[in-house]
């Protein structure tokens, strides 16, 4: 479904991406791990076009990403749920999941998305009518998955989706991933959390300073010594 | 009722329709405040050139007042977008003051051009309408009429930033510009749409004025100030405090008027305005953080 050939990217001239291949396959659930500041953000900010790649090349269902505008990107089925959560504070989260279905195809579909991200998150229905900003932390993480969900769309790319959790919300929006590879998504996760996300993933691309390092099926990797010793605290 | 309690009554309520009107005006330049972040300090001078547009499509041209009106608001919308794209969009990222002086630029442009175009002399439309009598208050219709557009305009934007995705649009982008592209918004496109409202606020305002007051290049000197210093009683881009804010100065304005003499009402206003900024500098609602 997507697909990275050989991505360079960088903030001025400051390098965070070299060479980097990788590949999603439609209904997969993949991750990329790696340190702080290994470019894993980088990596779907690039993806999305937040910032344009200095060589390489971006796939997406066979058509070329790179020559597209930043806005155009949700278009092409591809919805990217960013670092931090980035909701609209003084929003509602009923609008903060309005502008996640702003572009024209996924007005038509509003109610009926409405309904489906409401059943995947009854909490937010609850709170439909309060301001996102005054939402605690994993509520918030999760009105920011909804809003993502709220274009249909075919790849959801999650950053982070559990930096400054409680474990036991943690613990939740892991097993939110899980269900949502379940009905048909496919997902590419960026995570520091490599243990509890590789529980969830089918396959994993290990992250450092820029390169791939390590690439496979989660199982292989979580059983990898250099994983365990690294990233897994064992 | 003694007679001193009549014209008080017909002070305030006159203060109140100052009010709406000022409302408006401050409406426009919220918006384009509070989602581009660039203060269009020749907002008034807009309003100017819509007020010539009104006056000539009406007098010279023989239109029907309400087409001159549409024509105004229309010339306004453009000119706002023109505004935008060939002077603040290549400014947009350098330092506030820049900005600040480019519109700044435009004023003296626009009062200069509007000099050599049409001269100095006070321009009237012509059209008095009557005043409505409430026992022995009187009210102008004109006054009535402008405050009564102004709440509808009011209205019908509220709404349309509530309930609409555009609207939602325009309330989140400065909430978070940097990832409005991930919701499939250019950022770009917002701030043409935007333009074309603040300047139809404008224009709207023109149209309105034009009704009460003559037109002449420097009208936007009467107005011009006041709108900015309503907006910042009520917090730049805080289009709920800039609304209360306008009906403050407005009675401040029209009971100064009644009590002493009008130039006072205004002296009144600015001193209170100087206060605040002492007490508020964040704006009338403005949360202490």
């Amino acid at each position: 479904m997507l697909e990275l050939r050989d991505v360079s990217a960088g903030y001025g001239t400051f390098q965070a991406l070299f060479g980097v291949s990788l590949k999603v396959d439609a209904g997969e659930a993949v991750a990329v791990i790696g340190p702080n500041g290994a470019g894993k953000t980088t990596l779907l900010r690039v993806i999305s076009k937040l910032i344009d790649t200095t060589s390489g090349e971006i796939l997406m269902e066979g058509g070329r990403v790179n020559d597209i505008e930043p806005h155009r990107v949700i278009d092409l089925g591809i919805a990217h749920v960013p670092e931090n959560r980035r909701l609209f504070p003084r929003l509602t989260v009923e609008e903060n999941l309005r502008m996640g279905a702003f572009v024209a195809s996924a007005r038509a579909h509003f109610a009926a998305r409405l309904q489906h991200v409401y059943e995947l998150f009854p909490r937010l229905e609850e709170r439909r009518e309060q301001l996102a900003g005054t939402l605690s932390g994993g509520e918030q993480q999760m009105c920011a998955i909804a809003r993502g969900l709220m274009s249909k769309p075919r790849l959801l790319l999650l950053d982070e989706p559990s930096a400054g959790l409680a474990p036991v919300i943690v613990q939740r929006i892991f097993e939110l991933v899980h269900r949502l590879r379940a009905e048909g998504y496919t997902v590419l996760i960026v995570e520091q959390n490599v243990q509890q996300v590789l529980k969830v993933v089918d396959r994993a691309y290990l992250l450092e300073v820029g390169r791939i390092k390590a690439s496979g099926r989660a199982a292989d990797l979580a059983a990898s010594d250099d994983i365990r010793r690294a990233y897994v605290g064992i | 009722m003694p007679i001193f309690d009549i014209y008080l009554l017909e002070t305030v309520l006159n203060g109140l329709l100052f009010g709406g009107v000022l409302a408006l005006l401050a409406l426009g330049l919220n918006l384009v405040f509070g989602v581009i972040d660039v203060v269009w300090i020749c907002y008034a001078e807009l309003m100017m050139v819509g007020m010539y547009t009104v006056y000539f499509m009406y007098t010279v041209y023989k239109l029907p007042l309400v087409v001159a009106f549409a024509i105004g608001i229309l010339v306004v919308a453009v000119l706002g977008v023109l505004l935008h794209v060939l002077v603040i969009r290549p400014v947009l990222n350098s330092e506030p003051i820049n900005q600040l002086l480019v519109t700044g630029g435009v004023l003296f442009f626009l009062q200069a051009a509007a000099t050599l175009a049409f001269g100095v002399q006070f321009r009237n439309l012509g059209v008095s309408l009557p005043s409505l009598q409430l026992g022995e208050i009187y009210l102008p219709y004109s006054r009535i009429f402008a405050a009564l557009t102004a709440f509808v305009a009011m209205t019908l934007l509220y709404f349309f930033l509530k309930k609409t995705y555009l609207g939602t649009a325009i309330r989140a982008i400065s909430q978070d510009r940097a990832i409005m592209p991930l919701m499939g918004v250019s950022p770009a496109r917002i701030y043409m749409v935007t333009s074309a409202i603040g300047g139809g606020l404008a224009g709207l305002g023109a149209c309105l004025l034009v009704l009460q007051y003559d037109v002449h290049p420097a009208i936007g000197l009467s107005f011009g100030p006041i709108t900015f210093l309503i907006c910042v009683l009520g917090g730049l881009g805080n289009m709920v405090g800039g609304f209360v804010a306008a009906f403050i100065f407005a009675q401040l304005i029209s009971l100064g008027g009644f009590f002493f003499h009008i130039e006072w009402g205004y002296v009144m206003a600015f001193l209170f305005f100087i206060v605040m900024m002492f007490i508020r500098p964040q704006g009338l609602l403005a949360k202490k953080s």
